[in-house]
């Protein structure tokens, strides 16, 4: 197996959000700013980073028929974990993040990724794919809030580009999350097919 | 190793396992984390005082006045500079919560948002709204209640955004109505004025709190006349 390409695959070929549509709800709902989408992105990382690993390691001791649930209470005590963490060091952002932190746990991207991934492989592929799948949402999280939040309120990391007055409101509202994720997919498959 | 077969058995112990140590794991990331998340809720809470009470340096412990949480704020010299009162109300979105800082004289010095679920971009606007572009800050509370000019009164709304100032103009003027129930408790009952320091994340690294002598010599009497 090669390990690079395993990797590699996460970040664009597979990409969860842009090539897999995986995770959306996270994906529309955290982007308002660069830095809420790489906060999500990085929590989501670290989630699926452990769940991959140990679940790689415990693949043979989990019996097939309580697979699912056994996945989910790992994914969660993970989540609750990184719940916590954040609430402890990085106050403002699990401020802004709220909501979507404990939706971490039914993410698709990190069931999907240990029901097709980890569930088959062994532990240091499981790592690789789980490092590999969680930047490659980081990116697509961080590019997106970037964006949106260049458009909307004209700041970079919210460092003042131009002048808020003159930013569409509309990129930084729900809407404006539908339309720069549709022409970001409709760029990367123009890319992709070339 | 082969993998295990899913009988009655071995399902049951293996997801009782899973779940235990599972469990085991978030009580310890829970004990390692309790104290920084009370640390870092403890230090946003001083952090807003701080704000709406510019040059505090002894704040009282709390007191809940209609519900609010009340805090006192001394200067250095142990002097009374006024109130911080914890509000909160309905705004579009969620509840919006902050700290609005009432001084003795009655003006409202600074508020400062504590959390809200606004709208991006328009409600949100209401953390420097008020202070810049429509300023409640300063006004006495005479003039209370204060409503938006679309209602008649002198503030003017958030563009776009009404009901969030509407929401917002409440707040204030629930924590205005704490502070008048709050001057009239310490009319009859003045505070004990040996406020206590919370902690030494209020005060800046470069002035230290200096208890003045006299006010430790009054602490000192009245432990001897108990």
């Amino acid at each position: 197996m090669n390990y690079f390409k395993t990797f590699t695959n996460g970040l664009l070929k597979e990409n969860p959000t842009f090539v897999l549509m995986l995770g959306m709800c996270p994906t529309l709902g955290t982007t308002s700013s660069a830095i809420n989408g790489l906060g999500m992105g990085l929590a989501t990382t670290f989630v699926l980073l452990c769940s991959n690993v140990v679940i790689s390691a415990l693949k043979k001791l989990i019996p097939d028929k309580v697979r699912i649930p056994a996945f989910i209470v790992i994914i969660a005590a993970f989540v609750t974990m990184v719940q916590m963490l954040m609430e402890a060091y990085v106050p403002s952002l699990y401020d802004t993040l709220g909501l979507f932190i404990p939706l971490i746990v039914v993410n698709c991207i990190v069931l999907g990724r240990a029901e097709a991934f980890a569930a088959k492989n062994n532990p240091f592929a499981s790592l690789l794919d789980g490092l590999g799948i969680g930047l490659g949402f980081t990116f697509a999280l961080t590019l997106l809030g970037a964006i949106r939040e260049f458009l909307g309120a004209g700041t970079l990391f919210s460092y003042q580009i131009y002048p808020e007055n003159y930013g569409m409101l509309l990129f930084v509202l729900a809407p404006g999350a539908f339309i720069a994720l549709g022409y970001l997919i409709a760029i990367i498959n123009k890319l992709k097919t070339k | 190793m082969k993998k295990l077969e899913s009988t009655f058995l071995n399902m049951t112990v293996v997801l009782t396992c899973i779940t235990l140590i599972a469990a085991a794991g978030t009580a310890a990331v829970f004990n390692f984390t309790q104290k920084p998340i009370a640390d870092a809720k403890q230090a946003k809470q001083e952090a807003a005082i701080k704000v709406v009470m510019p040059g505090a340096s002894l704040i009282d412990q709390v007191d809940t006045v209609n519900n609010q949480r009340v805090f006192r704020a001394y200067d250095a010299e142990n002097n009374l500079l006024g109130y911080a009162i914890e509000s909160d109300e309905l705004g579009f979105g969620g509840l919006i919560k902050m700290m609005v800082g009432i001084d003795t004289e009655g003006n409202l010095v600074n508020y400062s948002i504590l959390s809200h679920s606004e709208t991006p971009g328009l409600g949100s606007k209401m953390d420097k709204w008020f202070i810049e572009k429509s300023p409640i800050t300063g006004i006495s509370i005479s003039a209370a209640p204060l409503t938006v000019s679309k209602d008649g009164g002198s503030v003017d709304a958030i563009t776009a955004a009404t009901i969030s100032s509407r929401a917002f103009l409440s707040a204030v003027n629930k924590a205005i109505a704490t502070y008048n129930v709050c001057t009239e408790l310490d009319a009859q009952t003045p505070p004990n004025k040996d406020a206590e320091i919370m902690s030494d994340t209020l005060t800046d690294d470069s002035q230290e709190v200096v208890i003045p002598q006299d006010s430790l010599q009054n602490i000192e009497n009245q432990i001897v006349q108990q």
